[in-house]
């Protein structure tokens, strides 16, 4: 009886107050995903149209590169990026880290999509728009870009969703978002079941819609 | 017009054009015939700078087409070009397929180019299709939808390279009677095709293509009723 009194001191159960708690941590996954999948995104568009374009150069430069960053698994680039940055006098806080980390990350991923829907686009087609006298920027907006965007948008799906789950790995530099807010209270209340459960449905809940949206594009562009 | 002056074109190592020297009028229809692979096609893609050349000159209303300095962009309004192979933009629709050359080059309006839009489908006859994706257009309306597209331009000159090559035969007729009525209207064409009977009605001038030089040119008269190169001789009773 002793005992277990003094165990209840050490250890509350989940409360009301713990679903805020968890909301923040939600918002601050989202918010490190709303910068980094949308920068990332424009710089994979930009790496992949560089690797298209750049032929033998490029694979071998900047493709190398990227490689780099698709192949070695994010926790250790976030550890090594983290201790890297103060080594050359920028102290970065485990935020700024993260998301400088998730965005190179993530337009990695996107620069091999973005390579393929420009080149889904075909040789014909661009010729027909410069033969109309549309410059070669042109050609891309308004030909290349809406095009090459329907072929990929699906991939460009599951990489949006993956980054936004693997933005958890940033807890392993400090920064509080919802994997970690969810193991502070677990150590706390001892209810991982229910806590994960409730991460669980923040998770889904930032996810669900970005997958409902493109696929009604998807539907959207198929119909027409 | 356009003059085309002892043009020479190669691909890497294999020489295409060997010398080619053919002017065309305002107002004048020539078709162009010959084997695959005699350079026909990569005449018309040279002409409007699509493809570089390695020797000789092509003036467009006096502009030197290849000269460094010279604004493609600017020419190839000039220039419509229609295509074997179809190529609608397949992210639009048929209306916005012709009106977005109109509004983001030349700067017309929404409306301008819509106009515009509308009036060339209706010209080449698909005026009730203005709200369709291509994709659910069989291959002789693409090709006119292609053909107004390149209109809505309002080109001085219009290259038509085997625009019925990719299509079924029942779909031939229909792509061929709308390059009738252009030349009818007097249109600048330069028309290469496979259609001998096709090119005899609307040509001004026929000229046969052999080996990356035109071996025989003259009107229809000539070139396919008599012709007088030998090999021009074989070529129609070839294809006939």
């Amino acid at each position: 009886m002793e005992q277990s009194a003094s165990t209840i001191q050490f250890f509350t159960a989940f409360q009301l107050s713990d679903i805020w708690f968890l909301g923040e941590a939600a918002g601050r996954t989202l918010l490190i995903a709303a910068l980094s999948i949308p920068g990332g995104t424009v710089l994979g568009i930009f790496f992949g149209w560089v690797l298209s374009v750049s032929g033998w150069a490029g694979a071998s430069s900047l493709g190398l590169i990227l490689d780099v960053f698709r192949s070695v698994p994010l926790i250790i680039q976030l550890i090594l990026f983290f201790n890297f940055f103060p080594i050359i006098g920028i102290p970065l806080d485990p935020f700024q880290a993260g998301t400088v980390v998730l965005v190179f990350y993530t337009s990695a991923l996107v620069a091999a999509i973005a390579r393929g829907g420009i080149e889904a686009v075909e040789v014909i087609t661009r010729r027909a728009a410069r033969s109309l006298g549309m410059t070669y920027w042109q050609d891309l907006r308004y030909i290349v870009f809406p095009i090459g965007l329907r072929a990929v948008l699906p991939a460009w799906t599951g990489v949006a969703l993956g980054v936004l789950k693997d933005s958890a790995l940033v807890s392993v530099i400090g920064y509080v978002e919802l994997l970690r807010a969810s193991q502070i209270l677990i150590i706390r209340t001892q209810q991982p079941f229910l806590i994960f459960a409730v991460a669980g449905v923040f998770y889904f809940a930032l996810s669900f819609p970005i997958a409902r949206i493109m696929e009604r594009l998807e539907q959207k562009w198929q119909n027409d | 017009m356009i003059e085309i002056n002892d043009v020479h074109k190669s691909f890497g190592t294999l020489q295409v054009l060997k010398g080619i020297s053919l002017n065309v009028e305002i107002g004048e229809v020539i078709s162009i015939i010959g084997s695959s692979g005699s350079g026909k096609s990569t005449l018309l893609n040279c002409i409007n700078a699509l493809e570089p050349i390695q020797g000789g000159h092509i003036f467009v209303d006096g502009t030197d087409v290849h000269a460094k300095g010279t604004d493609v962009n600017k020419l190839r309004q000039k220039i419509g070009m229609v295509f074997q192979q179809w190529n609608s933009f397949p992210h639009l629709t048929t209306l916005e397929n012709v009106a977005l050359a109109p509004r983001i080059v030349v700067g017309k309006t929404r409306q301008e180019a819509e106009d515009i839009a509308r009036r060339q489908l209706e010209h080449v006859g698909l005026g009730d299709k203005i709200d369709v994706y291509p994709n659910k257009m069989s291959g002789g309306q693409q090709q006119r939808l292609a053909i107004a597209r390149a209109l809505a331009m309002e080109p001085d000159y219009m290259l038509f390279d085997e625009v019925t090559s990719a299509l079924d035969p029942e779909l031939i007729g229909e792509v061929l009677d709308t390059l009738r009525l252009l030349s009818e209207e007097g249109k600048t064409m330069l028309v290469v095709t496979h259609e001998i009977g096709f090119a005899r009605d609307v040509s001004d001038r026929i000229a046969f293509v052999r080996d990356g030089v035109i071996e025989e040119i003259g009107p229809p008269s000539q070139v396919i009723q008599n012709p007088q190169s030998e090999h021009t001789r074989q070529f129609l009773s070839n294809v006939r």
